[in-house]
């Protein structure tokens, strides 16, 4: 113990990698909430395969949870890993290249039988590789056989105490960065409440590890991170999709409305329904609608009678949504429509993110239609994107569309329990004063129109897809009323820019380079352009979240600086319409490879155009 | 749900709306219109909490003539947002207007899922056998054969049975009608209206324009008798002239019978409540050239409707938890950071 030296980080990120059933998403929530309530600032992202289970040992199957904590504050899950932690072959193949040059590598030796290199594709043991061990901190434990010896004296059958050795990889990790265990060991006797022998084989499993680590002479450093400064309050971790079902349920009680949630089970958006599903005390009524096409028809007449209605799905549903989407902005009912986006075209990238599904939600439908879009910018920040979807909605009458993401959708970070007083009520007002109404009357600031209910007496009024007469909503071809009612709904989607808030530059208000993102970037974007200012270079940082319509004073600000660049997940959406709206000649930074951004990359871009 | 007060007494003018119809004169369309406008006001119900929700195509243009709310909505999808509709309101009368081309090509999925779901709505299939307002193509139900603009030799598809799919679809009330029958339909329409759950009523309708004559065999008075088994619950089944003919089952086949040559009481009795739909499923067999045409109330059974489970749900966790959305932000584990 007295050889062993302690030193200080000032953040780690730790990769938990191994076969889909190992538990490594377990593993790695439980260093991040034990992190997070050691006073660490943390974020996180699993990587899991589309397959349900795919075959046990193979490349396909590998199943990861990367966690990133630090003692200041923090906005994305890391570049790249400086801890590995790995249970089988596959994964050891699969997350290696990611591990930063010297990171450690924990592998659970008892795994790396001939069987399961083989499928791993590796000819010999990668563990008893000299150049390995010289290129990497390499930690060959035998995981699986001291985790049984450990668990010997608990009466439970071998391989359910097999299945702990997740705890016991996490305990030595907890040992290697002086985490305390008494978070996670409370979680076990919690969530094993019913089956006492498994929770003293996870605790046992969790302590073991720890131990281990104590005591092997392999471990020679044991690191500490420090709190990170952080805003007084409640917190707990949360994920996009989540904080989305939270923000839908939120924004139907700020108006005392029922939430109707309907919607077709897609990947990576099937989690908000079943949140929404178990929250009917709160008068959500959830919907699983037999198509795409059926979960959007649905919203629109449950909006039509009056509920806060919502629809979640990823881009290919979107897509057989589009013509429902359309006769909902003919209606000019509000309700929200959210996209949490994954790799595309077609089914594409199921589970693996991506931002390639803007120009649809801006273009995507026939006709001329117009749309408000927004984007959150963090996973919790889901929650609040959610309750302005609705704001916009009740405003303005409109269907509104939240441009969501896979990688937002998954990964988590901790959240500031809000106050719902401090979060203002959402007015709605249902006319019932029959006597010269008109159904596509407007009000004078917002161009909105009435939301009329069904069972108000003497309100009685038809209306449909077909184009309209300004004011009374009849049928009209007239080739005057089409253009009019055209104008109208771009007009009113075009005010909801008159209340949003003003932009935020970060950095020096005139420069050589502005750094514009969107969405899910942000963090990634956030901390390299804090990097590059920090080397002195004259960059600034705006990053948008309302894309349609664009705040009114976005042209000016682009105006200020010589270069504009623009990080995308998708071939330069973004770009386009900036380029088209305001002449500017952007540059594009694309990525398609169903990943995020990392820091280092916008770093190094941002680094090339200022050299 | 409400009822109109007994002073005041709704009447068929105050269901017509402004528009001016637009069918074409003779559509039987305008008859299933007037029989509507004139059976509604015997329900009872308040006109504000009746809607009418469409799809697209002739029949679909049915709300814009009726004076409650209604909803032209689109392309075969007006079954989903009567079920959003329903779930958000679930004391409105809603039905849903469509055809065979709405209900049973493009919307064929929403139609067999509301009435599998028992939605508590009203679905009215006008079927014309052809479509109407693209100009005359077949329809999933044009028979075999049938020369139309897209099928000038003739339709190499086999048509659908709009009571055999309601049956597959597990439906609660399954009837059919014809547009000139208008005691008839005044009947089944009232009967679907009080039915608890999805009712189906398939309205034989004449296309005049594209497919006259399709349902001659039922409309001609002199044939009428001879070609429709009206079905009546706990009643022999019996047609013709003098109800000299019967349906009698011979080992798993239906067959035609004289009456006074096997006795009424061979023949088959109606049971329109039975919980298996066998019997259902033989008269939506039925039809020329071989059989009478049955017509009336198929099936009217008890079910678990989905809008009435669905608030039941609400209701019992509503009474089980009480409403603490900050007991929901704190779900899982929290922490305090001062």
């Amino acid at each position: 113990m007295s050889s062993r030296t302690r030193e200080e980080l000032q953040q780690v990120t730790v990769l938990f990698c191994g076969d889909s059933g190992d538990g490594m998403q377990l593993s790695g929530t439980q260093l991040s909430t034990t992190s997070a309530v050691y006073g660490n600032d943390v974020s996180t992202l699993p990587d899991y395969p589309p397959e349900i289970r795919a075959p046990a040992g193979s490349l396909a199957g590998v199943s990861a949870f990367q966690v990133h904590f630090a003692g200041h504050k923090i906005h994305t899950p890391g570049d790249n890993p400086d801890v590995l932690v790995a249970m089988n072959p596959a994964s050891l193949r699969v997350n290696l290249p990611r591990l930063k040059p010297g990171g450690v590598v924990i592998s659970d030796r008892d795994m790396f039988s001939e069987r399961n290199l083989a499928k791993a594709d590796y000819a010999t043991n990668p563990l008893d590789d000299p150049a390995l061990g010289s290129t990497y901190c390499l930690h060959p434990v035998p995981i699986s056989s001291l985790t049984l010896k450990a668990l010997e004296a608990v009466d439970l059958k071998h391989t359910a105490k097999r299945r702990c050795k997740n705890f016991f990889a996490l305990g030595l990790v907890y040992w290697l960065y002086a985490r305390p265990l008494e978070q996670s060991l409370a979680w076990i006797s919690n969530k094993f409440a019913g089956h006492p022998l498994v929770a003293e084989a996870n605790r046992r499993a969790l302590q073991a590890g720890y131990h281990y680590g104590e005591t092997s002479e392999a471990f020679a450093v044991q690191w500490s991170v420090p709190r990170a400064p952080v805003e007084a309050g409640s917190y707990r971790m949360i994920n996009g999709n989540e904080a989305m079902a939270l923000g839908l349920v939120t924004a139907a009680r700020l108006a005392q409305k029922a939430l109707v949630y309907s919607s077709y089970p897609i990947t990576p958006a099937s989690e908000v329904l079943h949140h929404l599903s178990r929250w009917k005390h709160l008068d959500v009524r959830s919907i699983q609608a037999e198509d795409e096409i059926a979960a959007m028809g649905s919203t629109i007449g449950a909006a039509y009678g009056g509920a806060f209605a919502v629809t979640g799905t990823s881009g290919p549903g979107v897509c057989l949504k589009s013509e429902a989407i359309n006769l909902a902005i003919m209606l000019e009912l509000p309700l929200v429509i959210f996209n949490v986006q994954r790799g595309g075209p077609s089914t594409g990238l199921p589970t693996k993110t991506e931002q390639a599904d803007l120009l649809q939600a801006l273009f995507g439908r026939n006709g001329e239609s117009p749309i408000p879009v927004l984007a959150p910018d963090s996973p919790a920040d889901c929650f609040a994107v959610a309750i302005e979807a609705f704001r916009i909605a009740v405003r303005h009458t409109t269907p509104v569309f939240i441009l969501s993401e896979g990688y937002l959708a998954n990964s988590s970070e901790p959240w500031r329990i809000p106050s719902l007083h401090d979060i203002p009520t959402i007015e709605v007002q249902h006319p019932v004063e029959a006597r010269g109404f008109q159904p596509y009357s407007r009000d004078a600031s917002t161009l909105a129109r009435p939301w009329l209910l069904p069972g108000t007496p003497g309100m009685e009024y038809r209306m449909g897809g077909l184009e309209k007469h300004p004011g009374s909503g009849s049928v009209s071809y007239a080739p005057q009323d089409h253009e009019a009612m055209c104008r109208l709904r771009a007009d009113k989607v075009q005010r909801v820019a008159a209340f949003l808030p003003e932009i935020e530059v970060n950095g020096p208000e005139q420069a050589a380079l502005l750094v514009l993102g969107w969405g899910g970037s942000y963090g990634a974007v956030a901390t390299a352009v804090q990097r590059t200012q920090d080397k002195g270079l004259a960059v600034a940082h705006v990053h948008l979240r309302h894309l349609n319509p664009f705040p009114s004073e976005l042209g000016e600000i682009l105006s200020r600086y010589d270069r504009v660049l623009i990080p995308e997940l998708n071939d330069g959406q973004l770009a386009l319409l900036i380029r088209a709206r305001y002449l500017v000649d952007t540059v594009s930074f694309s990525k398609l490879q169903g990943q995020p951004f990392t820091i280092t990359e916008i770093e190094t871009r941002i680094e090339e155009l200022l050299s | 749900m409400n009822t109109v007060p007994e002073d005041i007494k709704l009447t068929r003018k105050d269901f017509v709306s402004d528009q001016d119809v637009r069918w074409c004169p003779g559509c039987g369309n305008n008859a299933i219109l007037a029989q509507m406008q004139k059976m509604l006001p015997e329900l009872g119900v308040p006109r504000e909490k009746i809607v009418m929700i469409s799809g697209i195509g002739c029949s679909s243009r049915f709300p814009y003539y009726m004076n409650t709310y209604g909803v032209h909505s689109i392309h075969g999808r007006a079954p989903t947002l009567a079920m959003g509709l329903k779930c958000a309101r679930p004391e409105l009368q809603v039905w849903v207007i469509t055809g065979d081309g709405d209900g049973l090509a493009i919307g064929g999925n929403h139609f067999s899922h509301a009435l599998r779901r028992n939605v508590d709505i009203n679905i009215l299939l006008f079927n014309n056998q052809v479509y109407g307002l693209t100009k005359g193509q077949y329809s999933p139900t044009s028979p075999l054969g049938a020369k139309t603009q897209s099928s000038p030799d003739g339709s190499i598809e086999n048509p659908v049975n709009t009571i055999g799919v309601a049956i597959g679809s597990e439906a609660s009330f399954i009837a059919r009608t014809v547009d000139v029958f208008q005691k008839h339909m005044s009947g089944v329409l009232k009967r679907a209206a009080e039915h608890r759950g999805a009712a189906l009523v398939e309205i034989a309708q004449n296309c005049i324009i594209f497919n006259d004559g399709a349902w001659a065999h039922l409309s001609d008075p002199d044939k009428r008798l001879e070609n429709v088994l009206y079905l009546e619950h706990g009643k022999p089944m019996r047609f013709g002239k003098k109800g000299e003919k019967g349906i009698r089952l011979n080992g798993f086949t239906p067959e035609v019978v004289e009456v006074a040559e096997v006795g009424e009481d061979q023949l088959l009795v109606h049971d329109e409540r039975a919980s298996e739909p066998t019997l259902a499923y033989f008269l939506s067999r039925m039809g020329p050239p071989h059989f009478p045409t049955p017509l009336g109330v198929f099936r009217a059974i008890d079910k678990p409707v989905y809008s009435e489970l669905l608030m039941q749900q609400v209701r019992t966790a509503q009474a089980q938890r009480p409403p603490d959305l900050d007991a929901l932000f704190r779900q899982g584990e929290t922490w305090v950071v001062s």
